[in-house]
């Protein structure tokens, strides 16, 4: 079937199987920042915004979301132009093997968006759909901190 | 096999009348049971029927003293609406994660049915109904006559859930507590939810559920019955004591991958008997 998605603010025509997950359609069409880790809603390697609300992409039918806005990581912010809280995150040593990392920026993007100053307590709830196996989250904590404090600078 | 996104609601249920389709609000307890191996799609029993883009499925409203949550209602709707009762929203903030509440439903919460589900024992002590629909009919079931066991529930295969509803309670207690492996992302070992009313040195109304301790929650009204009307002056060891004997034998857990029989077992009782302090400290 034929599906129109709004994907990082881009309108795009997808072909894809009707029982196709979010993000296998995504994957296949060139969004491989997009993780797949678990495949159950564990570990939020998947986790894209749906309408700005972080969703877990492995969860959702692709089917059912056509017409709705998705965001991962890169509509965020991109290599050559990255958004605070990709610095942040680099900055802040909160990447080691990456996996984790766009699944934990868009979430921080989501938490930024409606709390600009979260503090600890805040910070673990809103990531606490997101799994890392390398830094211990003490320096994820930080990166978030760090990010809330560049966006309040940048007024972004 | 390519499923319906229908229109309206009534699109929906004059094609459940025809043929049988897997309603589909939030997916995430389905995309959970039906997934295969990355790349295939998931091994869906009948073809779904979107439901989760209805908007008459949508809301939490007041009305004549009661709360309605339509049924594709997603939990983080719940979590954040003045609206609904405290002992449902802090269950609901407790359960998954953002990215899981963001989609997952009531309804689906609901008709998975699973003993561990953790806005049903907050629904139970409300004494919530559910309300059915199809192309010709309207039921109304309360919550703990719609559960029949682990994954099954009264909903014909012509029926969509189409509301929960419940008074707004009215009481001075409240108790919700639940047991998990991590705070996130964790099916409940157990959980218990509770309210109580005292007035004027007199426990008017008293209710409790426990999750996760038997195939479906439990809640038994003729304990509740022996309670209600106690003055709390009686409310002392003994008979603390004799309510937690009352309930021992219908808790009746199983030992599985997240939890044993006698932790499940010792925990809710002790819970129950916290509850039944915090009400005397006061």
């Amino acid at each position: 079937m034929k599906g129109i998605f709004i994907i990082n603010s881009e309108k795009k025509e997808l072909e894809f199987e009707p029982h196709k997950r979010l993000l296998d359609v995504l994957r296949e069409n060139g969004y491989t920042e997009v993780k797949e880790g678990c495949r159950e809603g564990e570990c939020g390697a998947c986790v894209v915004l749906l309408d700005g609300r972080p969703v877990n992409s492995c969860q959702v039918l692709a089917a059912s979301v056509m017409e709705r806005e998705i965001t991962t990581s890169k509509g965020i912010g991109s290599l050559h132009n990255p958004h605070p809280i990709q610095e942040a995150f680099a900055e802040a040593g909160a990447v080691q093997c990456g996996f984790c990392t766009p699944g934990m920026v868009v979430s921080t993007y989501a938490l930024l968006s409606e709390n600009p100053t979260p503090d600890d307590e805040d910070i673990k709830y809103a990531l606490s759909g997101n799994i890392c196996r390398c830094t211990g989250y003490v320096k994820i904590i930080k990166a978030v901190k760090l990010a809330s404090k560049k966006v309040k600078e940048n007024g972004k | 096999m390519e499923g319906l996104i229908p229109e309206s609601l009534n699109e929906a249920l004059d094609a459940l009348s025809k043929e049988r389709f897997i309603p589909v609000a939030g997916g995430t307890d389905l995309m959970v049971r039906y997934k295969r191996w990355k790349n295939l799609t998931p091994a869906l029993p009948y073809p779904p029927l979107f439901i989760s883009q209805l908007k008459e499925l949508k809301g939490i409203y007041r009305e004549n003293g009661e709360i309605i949550i339509k049924s594709a209602t997603e939990l983080s709707e719940i979590e954040k609406s003045p609206l609904v009762p405290s002992i449902l929203r802090k269950a609901v903030s407790q359960m998954a994660s953002p990215g899981i509440r963001n989609m997952g439903t009531i309804g689906g919460n609901i008709q998975n049915a699973s003993p561990a589900g953790d806005t049903l024992p907050p629904l139970y002590v409300l004494d919530a109904r559910v309300v059915l629909l199809s192309k010709n009919e309207r039921r109304c079931l309360y919550i703990y006559e719609f559960i029949k066991g682990p994954g099954k529930t009264e909903r014909l295969d012509n029926e969509i859930i189409y509301e929960v509803r419940f008074k707004i309670p009215t009481h001075t207690h409240e108790f919700y507590r639940k047991v998990g492996t991590r705070k996130a992302n964790a099916l409940s070992k157990l959980s218990v939810a509770a309210l109580a009313q005292l007035n004027e040195e007199v426990l008017e109304d008293f209710r409790i559920s426990f999750g996760a301790v038997a195939p479906t929650p439990i809640r038994r009204m003729e304990i509740e019955e022996r309670i209600r009307g106690k003055a709390l002056s009686k409310l002392d060891d003994h008979l603390i004591d004799e309510i937690a004997h009352a309930y021992e034998k219908h808790i009746n857990p199983i030992t599985d991958q997240r939890s044993d029989k006698t932790y499940r077992k010792k925990v809710t009782l002790r819970l129950l008997k916290a509850f039944l302090y915090q009400i005397r400290s006061r």
